[in-house]
């Protein structure tokens, strides 16, 4: 799972220009992890400023609040989903994203329900 | 799987293998082959079975693979490097020179080229398990947990790679052939392994892997019944696929080799591994699958877990680190020392794994450590250790199966 990583004054200090590149940037990526058939999937995600956090209390009662759980600077912006053979290659494709060099982008192994026995 | 879904999968490598043959374009013809199927399929349960299916579908393929190639001359002449290309006639009925090619020995064939060594380990698998297995793209996206856009491009691209390396329809040359052979049979195990190491009930598309594998190894088996690897694989396979009813309990949970019900086990699957691996170490070249099998062997006739002969484990890993060291086998080869003579000597085993790159961060190094301290009587630092290995692995049943052992040691 490769996690792009933003935040609020990087996006605004961006020129209309970069954006587009960004964007641009993204679309070439996703259509060739597409053909190369490892792309599970991706999205851009909104502004924080629309993010709910759900949590259950211990009497079963929903709570909703405004914004993220943790409060940091930087929020989640978008992910990838993609299939690799190790660690290295999705570094290398974190690596080729804009954001890595505007914030960040986390590398995240997904966990499965395949299992060995020991 | 239905005896209906299994005669066409059994016909699809003789199908493929008499269109690539008579017209080339292997990846056009692949692609008719799966829409023969799709059609058989949809008619043969409303208008029965025809007296000869293969016949029918080499028919059905020939009639959709000369459409396609139509369209595709067209496309080809606004290609500069194209190859030049004739339309084909239009292929009424196969004459007796179609039919004749459908021979079964063109099976390993294709193998060879869906397992072409210019393609990753993932695409070898789903292209082996479309050409040879016959399933359909969408039956391999929901094994493999992809979406099936994913796993078409991945299948399309796989069949565009073989056609930029050269690849034509003729088994490799003879001083080629062990290593490719290397890489058929190293896709069948890891197709059987996705297969195996899927979690009960959570998917079952993947389990079927496993069925699929073996039905492969066997056909390659048919082909090459003095290959011992192949024999060793397929025992492999049966001597491990036998265990599943009991490698799992109720809720899904992983229950360990040593506390496995064995009456669970498959026994018929047992003695036949047995018999296929015992054979082949009598009289063929020894390789690396025979080895494991044989490991196996010694697990599968164990009638209690305390009865299991581990000095043999020992002497046989001992064995497989010659013919094929890698840090896996050395893992399992500490595990049988300390089985054997005693945790502290499986333990010293252990120490060379940590200077090694592909296992010092590994979870299995860290599960077994932790496997031989409590063995040791160092609880704490089995508990540590089972901890750290349950926060390194990434799959869920492991992890689950590390949490609970850290915790019968205690909070």
């Amino acid at each position: 799972m490769l996690l792009i990583y933003s935040n609020p004054e990087s996006w605004a200090s961006l020129s209309a220009e970069q954006r587009d590149d960004l964007t641009r940037a993204h679309q070439e990526l996703a259509t060739e992890l597409t053909e190369q058939g490892l792309l599970v999937s991706s999205a851009g995600l909104a502004d924080p400023i629309t993010t709910r956090t759900v949590s259950i209390g211990d009497d079963n009662s929903r709570t909703t609040t405004d914004g993220p759980y943790a409060e940091a600077k930087e929020h989640l912006a978008g992910f990838y989903l993609v299939e690799c053979e190790d660690i290295d290659q999705a570094i290398g494709y974190a690596a080729r994203m804009p954001d890595a060099q505007y914030v960040a982008v986390e590398v995240r192994p997904v966990m499965d329900t395949s299992g060995l026995e020991m | 799987m239905s005896d209906f879904e299994l005669l066409l999968r059994e016909q699809t490598p003789q199908v493929l293998s008499a269109l690539v043959r008579h017209y080339g374009h292997f990846d056009l013809a692949e692609e008719a082959v799966q829409e023969a199927l799709l059609a058989a399929a949809q008619q043969w349960p409303r208008e029965g079975v025809p007296d000869n299916p293969r016949g029918w579908l080499i028919r059905v393929g020939s009639r959709r693979l000369t459409d396609l190639l139509r369209s595709d001359t067209a496309r080809r002449r606004r290609e500069e490097n194209a190859a030049a290309l004739s339309a084909p006639e239009e292929f009424v009925a196969p004459g007796p020179d179609i039919e004749d090619l459908a021979g079964r020995d063109d099976t390993l064939t294709l193998l060879f080229l869906c397992c072409h060594p210019a393609l990753s380990p993932a695409s070898q698998i789903a292209l082996t398990l479309r050409a040879v297995g016959g399933l359909t793209t969408a039956q391999i996206a929901a094994a493999f947990l992809v979406p099936e856009a994913t796993m078409a491009q991945r299948i399309s691209r796989a069949k565009r790679s073989i056609k930029q390396a050269g690849s034509s329809f003729e088994m490799p040359p003879e001083a080629e052939r062990d290593a490719r052979m290397g890489a058929v049979l190293h896709v069948l195990y890891l197709i059987f392994n996705e297969g195996y190491t899927a979690s009960s009930g959570d998917n079952l598309h993947s389990a079927e892997l496993t069925a699929e594998a073996i039905r492969l190894v066997r056909g390659v088996r048919r082909l090459l019944p003095n290959d011992g690897e192949v024999a060793g694989l397929l025992a492999l396979m049966l001597l491990t696929d036998a265990r599943r009813p009991a490698r799992t309990d109720a809720d899904g949970a992983l229950v360990p080799l040593a506390e496995q019900d064995r009456s669970k086990w498959n026994k018929d699957a047992i003695v036949e591994g047995e018999a296929l691996v015992t054979d082949a170490l009598s009289r063929t070249q020894l390789g690396p699958y025979q080895v494991q099998a044989a490991i196996a062997a010694v697990h599968g006739t164990a009638e209690r877990a305390e009865d299991t002969d581990w000095p043999q484990i020992v002497a046989l890993y001992q064995v497989l680190e010659q013919i094929s060291d890698n840090p896996m086998v050395r893992l399992n080869h500490a595990v049988a020392v300390a089985m054997a003579t005693g945790p502290k000597e499986g333990l010293a085993l252990l120490e060379p794994l940590e200077s090694d790159g592909r296992m010092k961060d590994h979870h299995r190094l860290e599960a077994v450590r932790a496997h031989l301290l409590e063995m040791s009587g160092d609880l704490a630092g089995a508990r540590a250790s089972y901890l750290l290995a349950a926060r390194r692995t990434t799959s869920v049943p492991e992890r689950d199966y590390l949490q609970s052992k850290a915790d019968r040691l205690g909070t």
